[in-house]
């Protein structure tokens, strides 16, 4: 099309206002949602009455965001990182918060198994067939994900970082070297690895989280090698090796800030592959053992015999949670890559 | 061109050396002794000495390695240690191809699903259809395989009873029956790759319609469906390849996962219970003939990109 | 087909865009007629909006979620813009055609050169493959291509630039098409080569007796070739003439002063090159009067207030002329 001159718009004086519409929808979505959790009717019926009544619920909302805080205004956003915070801080305060017992099968003797969820109980996740409370295990799964994950991307992006920086700026080599290393790494597909590296080692945390940097090692890598490839060419470089700077200073104090920004952001979408991976892991049995709750061991458990067909809650209940919180990294970690890394771009 | 591909042939082989040296590593520092393994409990200290010994468990490492390589090569992985002493090369050869006709219908579906999808999103871009199915995918994406594959288990094997829960009957046997069985595990890994393949083809074809040709081929008088099919799905198949190139690493892990889920006698099954048994030959052996299949593939995946684009064939010839 | 009736009739035609900025007016008001077998050239700075109207002419541009089409456009007796898009579809590559101003990009690279003529050869034609694929050489002959067999089975990077425009019109006269719109078809070539697909298009049009709209920013590639000529003008028409009183007597001060900007190759060294002053106007915020005013040393308080309506001038056969101030008009204007 040819070019057309257009002018700068100005936008239009946005005032604060409560959007009609959006409060009429938020009102109906929780009652429809409520009511439907409450109602005695069929099991399908409940619960497609319920999520009829968040999906109005999420609209109402958002319109309402819209008319308060601008036409910019993601729900979508702000729900998850409502989410996330929710979550880490329970998971942080769980063993002051007054949850029933979640991990020790001799306290439960009286306890109901198999309760489904009921939110003004004892219980108000249910419970599994120890007798065991969800809310509970989500809560210390969550703690086990999290810490999990979250140390394997740290030790991943220390690990790459520094090996990235070092094939990267020395070149021939250590390159040939790290990315011969790196290309084996990748050569096993991630899952097999993990099992084979589970099988072996002892499956404690600490084990576990290193295993999982393995997965994450190879992007930090490249991420980190590239980074310091285009940054080795640049003045500053040259002038610090001009003034006689040592290779070590020139890699921690003018290579590794410049390589941190790309790395964060590849770290957070890496975080909810990991927690994925890590439930994985423990739903075949080699993660997180039991008693000790993971997502996917407490996935795992509905697993046997298909109880979960019968209670589906014991699958639901972590299920849910995991997928929750996985889609809220996601959604997160994408936003991040957009504004600070537009290289990406969409996927 | 003849030299960059001896490199390449190099370079695999140098892989494959590595990844194998770490397997064989690996499992030599798996906990237990391989020789109450194979003998069972109950056994008299000499016996077990006497067996180690029979095994080569006390030769160095080195010399090990040497021979366990020397036999891979021609296809011969040693002995299951569990009892019944099967040929490990003849339990890969029975499980695999159950986890490859997985993989493939996988993938196939998984293409039949998103190249329409994908089509029509990037056709109508920002509209409701393309909102709705970019909702969707992202949401398919933050599922894990396993996760899916009990809810469609909940929904179509238990609860609507159309599909087998479980079981597997060879292709040998009967097609139709083989094809019904898979159906749901196929479904189940089909969901993910088709998420990303719709995210990354819908982009990629959004770009390309908005090339001049697009213009063009439309001023010609084409229908839409062909300026898309044969104007524009052409040039944006290339991310499509590398994705695939991509996706093949966790297609391997989904169909772990799935078979274990559905209890299929396929290579995750295998090696997750020979990894819970202690067989280590059979380990080593799985994980080798594995990393080989993806090595492989993603030179092919290379070897394609030549022939989708006329410009980088001429460079390459 | 009666010669004396008009092939093409645009009547107050407006394309209206709608982009992040507002909407842009690109056509804003446009009527000419074309006759069976006549050049029309159409002239004006980029902005003008004059590829727009050419597609939008085709149809190709038509009312949908980001863009509204008002007006009429009459093509053979059809009002195109009230065809379903089945119907505008069955009109391109057989009735009106294009020809793109980018070789490079306007062929796909990933298909032969074949497949771009046989397509719309066995669309609009009904040719089998055997039967298309011969017409298709026959067409690459036509246009001068060398070894035409050969350039079938060819990829478009395997051509010239000059080769590559010469198959984009093979593909435009596939089948013998009423109208040809010629989309800016030599800004992309060399200077040499502009005149070969100039006086290519001239060969074609005297065998097929097409009609052919040439839009160009380039008067020089107009004035030669055009019987008549528009000028066109922040999406409005400012003149129209026929080509050569077009260049002798401009009336608009527009075309004035496009013609005085053009330097003189025989006038002395160190010339002062004439320009207009001032830019074109925002198109999503036009000015109220005439488009041009703003720019125009003739402007007067009427000018700046109404927008001039194109009308025939008065003695003149065959001109139009929307201006409240013309130039070198004997009787004097307004």
């Amino acid at each position: 099309m040819s070019e057309i001159t257009v002018a700068q718009q100005t936008a239009p004086a946005a005032g604060r206002r409560i959007s009609r519409p959006g409060l009429a929808l938020s009102v109906l979505g929780l009652a429809v949602a409520g009511g439907s959790l409450g109602a005695p009717l069929i099991g399908w019926v409940r619960f497609g009455g319920f999520v009829a009544g968040l999906v109005v619920l999420y609209l109402g909302l958002a319109a309402l965001g819209r008319g308060l805080f601008g036409p910019s205004f993601d729900l979508a956003f702000w729900a998850c990182l409502g989410w996330l915070v929710v979550l880490v801080g329970a998971a942080v305060l769980a063993p002051l918060l007054p949850l029933a017992e979640h991990q020790d099968v001799a306290k439960t003797l009286s306890a109901p198994a198999m309760a489904p969820p009921d939110p003004l109980s004892a219980h108000p996740l249910g419970t599994n067939n120890f007798g065991l409370d969800m809310l509970g295990r989500v809560l210390y799964g969550a703690r086990s994900s999290l810490v999990v994950s979250v140390g394997a991307v740290a030790l991943a992006m220390a690990a790459g970082g520094a090996i990235g920086i070092v094939a990267g700026y020395f070149g021939r080599l250590a390159d040939a070297v790290v990315g011969i290393a790196t290309n084996s790494l990748l050569a096993v597909p991630p899952l097999i690895l993990l099992i084979a590296l589970g099988t072996v080692l002892d499956p404690s945390l600490r084990n576990i989280a290193i295993a999982l940097s393995l997965l994450a090692l190879p992007g930090m890598i490249r991420m980190a090698r590239a980074a310091a490839l285009t940054f080795a060419q640049r003045e500053f470089v040259l002038a610090a090796e001009s003034l006689g700077a040592s290779r070590w200073r020139i890699m921690t104090r003018e290579l590794l800030p410049n390589v941190v920004l790309p790395l964060a952001s590849y770290g957070m979408v890496m975080v909810s592959v990991l927690i994925v991976a890590e439930a994985s892991l423990s739903f075949l049995g080699l993660g997180v053992q039991q008693p000790n709750p993971s997502w996917g061991n407490m996935i795992a458990e509905g697993q046997e015999n298909d109880v979960f067909v019968q209670h589906p809650h014991i699958v639901l209940v972590p299920g849910l949670t995991l997928f929750i919180t996985v889609f809220a990294f996601n959604l997160i970690g994408e936003k991040a890559r957009r504004r600070w890394d537009p290289r990406q771009g969409k996927l | 061109m003849a030299r960059k591909t001896i490199r390449r042939l190099g370079e695999l082989v140098l892989v494959l050396l590595i990844v194998g040296a770490g397997t064989f590593a690996l499992m030599d520092l798996m906990p237990g002794d391989p020789a109450v393994v194979v003998l069972g409990e109950g056994h008299t200290e000499q016996e077990y000495a006497a067996k180690r010994e029979e095994m080569g468990l006390n030769d160095p490492i080195s010399v090990r390695f040497a021979d366990w390589l020397a036999s891979a090569v021609t296809g011969d992985f040693g002995v299951s240690f569990i009892p019944p002493h099967h040929e490990v090369s003849g339990r890969i050869a029975a499980a695999l191809p159950v986890s490859v006709e997985l993989a493939a219908l996988g993938l196939l579906m998984a293409l039949v699903i998103a190249v329409p999808l994908a089509m029509w999103s990037a056709y109508h871009a920002g509209g409701r259809v393309d909102r709705l199915v970019s909702a969707g995918t992202f949401g398919v994406l933050s599922l894990p395989s396993f996760l899916a594959g009990m809810l469609l288990i909940m929904v179509f094997a238990n609860g609507l009873g159309w599909f087998p829960r479980a079981e597997w009957v060879r292709l040998s046997e009967s097609v139709g029956d083989n094809l019904y069985h898979a159906f749901l595990p196929a479904l189940t890994i089909a969901l993910v790759e088709a998420a990303m393949f719709t995210r990354v083809l819908r982009g990629d074809l959004i770009a390309t319609l908005q090339e001049d040709y697009i213009l063009a081929s439309k001023a010609k008088g084409m229908p839409p469906v062909h300026v898309l099919v044969r104007d524009a799905l052409r040039p944006s198949s290339f991310s499509l390849i590398t994705l695939l190139g991509i996706s093949l690493g966790r297609l391997i892990g989904s169909t772990v996962i799935v078979e274990y889920l559905f209890s299929l006698p396929g290579m995750g099954t295998l090696i997750i219970s020979a990894a819970d048994e202690g067989d280590v030959p059979t380990v080593q052996g799985a994980v080798l003939v594995i990393a080989l299949i993806y090595v492989l593939a993603n030179a092919l995946i290379d070897l394609s990109y030549g022939y989708l684009d006329p410009r980088i064939r001429r460079a390459h010839v | 087909m009666n010669p004396s009736t008009p092939l093409l009739t645009v009547e107050d035609l407006r394309t209206e865009i709608r982009t992040g900025q507002g909407t842009v007016r690109a056509v804003d008001g446009v009527s000419f007629t074309l006759g069976h077998g006549e050049t029309f050239g159409i002239v004006g700075e980029s902005g003008s909006g004059k590829s727009v109207l050419g597609r939008t002419v085709m149809g190709l541009y038509a009312t949908g979620p980001t863009m509204t089409v008002t007006g009429r456009v009459i093509f053979d007796g059809v009002d195109v813009h009230a065809l379903t898009p089945a119907g505008r579809r069955r009109l391109w590559g057989s009735q009106v055609a294009m020809v793109f101003q980018d070789p490079m990009t306007a062929l796909n690279p990933v298909r032969k050169i074949g497949a771009h003529l046989t397509e719309s050869l066995r669309r609009h034609g009904g040719h089998s493959r055997a039967a298309a694929r011969r017409r298709a050489e026959e067409l690459l002959r036509l246009v001068g291509i060398p070894e035409p067999r050969r350039r079938l089975d060819q990829y478009p990077h395997e051509l010239s630039g000059g080769m590559r425009q010469r198959v984009v019109i093979a593909m435009a006269l596939a089948n013998e098409p009423k109208l040809l719109i010629a989309d800016e078809p030599t800004t992309a070539l060399d200077v040499t080569v502009q005149k070969q697909i100039l006086d290519l298009l001239d060969r074609l049009q005297e065998e097929f007796g097409m009609a052919i709209i040439l839009i160009s920013h380039d008067l020089g590639v107009v004035a030669g070739r055009a019987d008549r000529v528009a000028v066109m003008y922040a999406g409005r028409i400012a003149e129209t003439a026929p080509a050569k009183e077009l260049f002798a007597t401009p009336h608009h001060p527009y075309t004035e002063g496009l013609l005085a900007s053009i330097p003189d190759l025989h006038g002395p060294p160190h010339t002062l090159l004439e320009a207009i002053d001032g830019a074109p106007p925002n198109m999503a915020a036009p000015p109220p009067g005439c488009r041009f005013a703003p720019r125009c040393r003739y402007a007067r308080q009427v000018c700046h207030g109404q927008i001039p309506p194109l009308r025939p001038v008065p003695g003149a056969a065959d001109r139009s002329l929307a201006c409240h101030h013309p130039v070198n008009v004997p009787a004097g204007g307004s």
